[in-house]
């Protein structure tokens, strides 16, 4: 044994005697990955991790030229865009890596809910998973605003006004988050709150709470695997199954960079309150299947103001959602469910449908 | 109750969990109060007053079938001169979901770009998802000076 080896040696008993590096090591080995045929979507969920990540690093650096006011914060992106070195690639990397998120984040939630990975006793982790799905859609949203230009202007508009409108508290929520009775900058102030202090803090403890329950019950393995009665296959986690994931990692960071590098983020116009709201005005993709079915909403369903019905149908679907693990009776006794998988295909079905509709249909007649 | 006061032991304990519980309460209520009327934004003295004039619009550089946006207070109103030549104005707040109207001379309504709902030259809805007419102006022309009020013409 060299001297070095030796030495490396000696740190190491050093810090297994102080933090039980050992306890960590056999646990890091004795954790094994499922095989089987639908196991491709295991590294769904270490990719909106790796992302998540990718927006924690470009949203720190951000906030070193970011400036949060009416007034300064449009010129200050400008200013990121055109003057600072590499600011241009930063903020495409920070959109860029925020929508790919939110896709491999969906993704990733369909192929748990078609595969009944949610049931037990991983209810859980879906109900933590349902709600970091409802943080970075807040992330989505509060971030749309911070470069203050029109399209995110009036798109926060119609946003507040939505939450505005939502039965008994909207008032309050709605005067919450617009930090006033209007978007105004007040509105900018806050949401940037919410978007680096507020959003980040929960998201942290969430995905903390939702890796510990992956780790603690193992991957699921689909019901129609167990039911098969084929031979259990398995790779060890360090380092057949890291390694994989890391393959993962490479690659959506290949498909960042080049969207990043070729599609960098706009800025478009500066907003300005005195005047009218641009045509072709549109949220995030992620929020389109909402506006769309917002627009073709009557403007009164049974004496009730249309956009009120869609928002509480909205809401009782988001319900419904996170619930799924309790009201899936036949997945939790491992029976086939073939109605919730019904289900999430016409989830996914509508949600295909109306974002098509909501980018290809004729704004006005 | 008659028991719990039999008992000195669980009566102290029922008392200290009672006096926790109640300290606790009450701290949770000091600090959530004022956090939540923290949060909620104090009303900004908004311009109430009912009657604007247009300081850089005069009547002839509106022509017939235009349109333009105006501060009215803090909130945007929309001037419009019909094709008959009328000048009319009205809140400019969608009655949907608060995006800004525009004036369409090609379609002669009133517009809102955010999710394609109409108002006839009246500010009545007409197409689409808006479930109130606009907010209706009153419009006086002052030699040069258009002046716009707040409550609705007769």
């Amino acid at each position: 044994m060299s001297m070095r080896e030796k030495e490396a040696g000696r740190l190491w008993a050093w810090l297994d005697q102080r933090v039980g590096l050992a306890d960590l090591e056999k646990l890091a080995h004795k954790k094994q990955v499922p095989v089987h045929r639908h196991a491709i979507w295991y590294y769904l969920g270490g990719m909106t991790l790796f992302l998540f990540l990718t927006q924690v690093t470009t949203g720190i650096l951000l906030l070193l030229y970011y400036r949060p006011s009416a007034e300064e914060a449009y010129e200050s992106v400008q200013f990121l865009m055109t003057e600072v070195q590499f600011g241009w690639l930063v903020r495409s990397i920070h959109a860029w890596a925020a929508n790919l998120m939110i896709f491999t984040l969906f993704v990733h939630m369909f192929s748990v809910l078609l595969l009944k990975a949610y049931r037990s006793p991983r209810e859980v982790t879906w109900f933590s998973g349902v709600a970091l799905m409802g943080l970075a859609l807040g992330f989505g949203f509060t971030g749309y605003l911070l470069p203050w230009n029109e399209l995110a202007y009036f798109a926060t508009k119609v946003g507040t006004e939505i939450t505005g409108s939502v039965p008994v508290v909207g008032g309050f929520l709605g005067r919450l988050l617009r930090g006033g009775s209007e978007v105004t900058g007040a509105t900018l102030t806050r949401f940037y709150g919410i978007h680096v202090a507020v959003l980040p803090a929960l998201a942290g403890m969430l995905v903390g709470v939702h890796l510990y329950l992956v780790q603690r019950h193992g991957m699921s393995v689909p019901s129609s695997v167990e039911r098969s009665g084929a031979p259990r296959r398995a790779m060890p986690f360090v380092p057949n199954f890291l390694l994989r994931d890391l393959v993962g990692w490479l690659s959506v960071l290949a498909v960042l960079a080049a969207l990043a590098a070729y599609f960098p983020a706009e800025l478009g116009k500066k907003a300005d309150p005195f005047l009218p709201a641009p045509a072709g005005i549109k949220p995030e993709w992620y929020f389109m299947f909402m506006f769309q079915t917002l627009k073709y909403l009557p403007s009164y369903i049974l004496g009730v103001e249309g956009e009120i019905v869609g928002i509480v149908g909205f809401g009782l679907g988001g319900l419904f959602l996170l619930l799924i693990p309790l009201l899936d009776r036949r997945a939790a006794s491992g029976e086939p469910s073939r109605l919730f998988t019904w289900i999430g295909v016409a989830i996914i079905v509508y949600m295909v449908v109306l974002t098509y509709l909501g980018y290809t249909a004729v704004a006005t007649k | 109750m008659a028991e719990a006061t039999l008992d000195p032991g669980s009566s102290r304990r029922g008392f200290i969990n009672w006096f926790l519980g109640t300290t606790a309460g009450a701290f949770l209520l000091s600090v959530l109060y004022p956090l939540s009327r923290y949060l909620d934004p104090p009303e900004v003295g908004e311009s109430t007053a009912g009657t604007v004039t247009l300081a850089d619009v005069k009547p002839d550089s509106v022509k017939p079938n235009t349109g333009q946006i105006f501060k009215f207070g803090s909130r945007p109103g929309i001037l419009i001169r019909t094709p008959a030549g009328e000048l009319r104005a009205f809140s400019a707040v969608c009655t949907h979901l608060n995006c800004t109207v525009q004036y369409r001379s090609d379609l002669t309504q009133i517009w809102c770009a955010c999710h394609n709902g109409h108002y006839d030259l009246n500010g009545k809805n007409v197409a689409g998802p808006p479930p109130r007419p606009l907010e209706p102006f009153s419009v006086n022309v002052r030699g040069t000076q258009i002046v716009v009020s707040k409550s609705a013409p007769a």
